[in-house]
């Protein structure tokens, strides 16, 4: 029990990694990516949402009549999400601002109403615990790994903190809209150089 | 004239797609071939329009006057998909040609991230409600203009050389990023539509 539990987990980190491995949720990859400080706290957001609608559409999964299964999960998911927005305005309200509409529309992204439908529908707790664990975790590590790229080389600074050289001129491109895509689009293909199991 | 100027903003400067990263997943996902691509278009353009017309009313009404104004993204997304469900039933009965054309697209709408975005940018925006219709109007004109444009341009994919890594998404991706590199041009456009309105 305990391999496949280490298993569900594992696999949002590289097999179905989001949103490489699974096309999914790709509105805040590329909207929030612009600075590593939103690609985290972004990230964070999706995982808390993820994980506790995951444990709770699996406790109900029975009780759900199969005709209004979708707009349930979007009920249970919408109450995280109103939650995680409450608390990020009083907590950390700078991170709120930037981030902004995303908040809102962690509801509607399809990585977390993709797996209520694909795993925690039809797995016990403690399984779509570890899955909704294991796929946020992941899809917060992309996060941060294409903010990184996208802060260093568009404002050369990380976290705020200046890393390049002085004479390094800002490749303004990249925080804008269509460097998010072409950066999202190198990443991708540079994964799939490497063989599928 | 500022009408003019919402709509001319919300089809080229700031469009949905490729200036504001809304809807990408079903733009990602439709595009591949065209006439898919101009049925969730058609079926975006029609919902964003009611949607945000009756998110506008409800928030107005029923939130505001109550002091609720936190449950918006509950509210909001039960509404839009309530809606959507009732535009298939009555498409269903009313308009059987309207409906096969739009087909699996609709259902499909209700987790399209555009649709919830425009009806809270609205709100946030602080439009009155003939702004919030123009602006969720336009805004589905430009969804449909890109993805059409996108659709095209993926065609071309199927008869030109790709290395084998980049293909299928990773090239989509590259290639809409040089698409929003087109229209970030049309910044200038909204910049010298100011200083007109200004004169």
């Amino acid at each position: 029990m305990n391999k496949t539990i280490s298993q569900e987990f594992l696999k949002g980190f590289w097999e179905i990694l989001p949103p490489f491995k699974l096309v999914l949720g790709l509105c805040p990859t590329l909207a929030v990516t612009t600075a590593v400080e939103n690609g985290i706290g972004m990230g964070l957001s999706t995982t808390f949402v993820l994980f506790f609608s995951n444990v709770i559409i699996s406790s109900i999964k029975n009780l759900i009549p199969k005709k209004v299964r979708i707009a349930s999960y979007i009920v249970v998911i919408a109450t995280f999400v109103v939650i995680v927005e409450l608390v990020m305005k009083a907590y950390f309200f700078s991170i709120s601002q930037q981030l902004g509409l995303f908040i809102n529309l962690i509801v509607v992204n399809c990585i977390i109403l993709g797996r209520a439908e694909a795993f925690a529908s039809k797995n016990p707790i403690y399984l779509s615990a570890a899955d909704g664990l294991g796929i946020g975790l992941g899809f917060t590590l992309s996060l941060i790994l294409i903010s990184s790229i996208r802060e260093i080389l568009g404002k050369g600074t990380f976290l705020g903190m200046q890393v390049m050289w002085d004479s390094f001129e800002p490749f303004a491109f990249m925080v804008s809209a269509p460097g998010a895509f072409v950066c999202l689009g190198l990443i991708l293909g540079i994964m799939n150089l490497f063989p599928k199991k | 004239m500022e009408y003019i100027i919402l709509a001319i903003n919300a089809i080229l400067v700031k469009n949905i797609l490729l200036a504001q990263y809304l809807g990408n997943c079903p733009f990602m996902g439709v595009s591949k071939k065209m006439e898919t691509a101009t049925g969730m278009g058609m079926a975006v353009i029609f919902v964003i329009t009611f949607a945000t017309s009756i998110t506008w009313f409800v928030y107005h009404y029923i939130l505001v006057i109550l002091q609720i104004e936190y449950l918006q993204t509950i509210v909001f997304i039960l509404v839009i998909a309530a809606l959507v469900q009732l535009i298939e039933m009555f498409l269903k009965k009313l308009a059987p040609a309207l409906y096969k054309a739009l087909g699996i697209f609709l259902p499909l709408i209700t987790t399209n991230c555009a649709i919830l975005g425009v009806a809270v940018l609205c709100i946030n925006n602080e439009f009155n409600f003939l702004q919030s219709l123009f602006y969720a109007l336009f805004s589905g004109v430009g969804f449909l203009l890109a993805l059409i444009l996108f659709a095209g341009i993926r065609g071309r994919f199927e008869i030109s050389f790709i290395p084998r890594a980049l293909q299928d998404t990773a090239i989509a991706l590259v290639m809409a990023g040089l698409m929003a590199l087109a229209f970030y041009g049309f910044l200038g456009i909204d910049n010298s539509l100011q200083a007109l309105m200004m004169k």
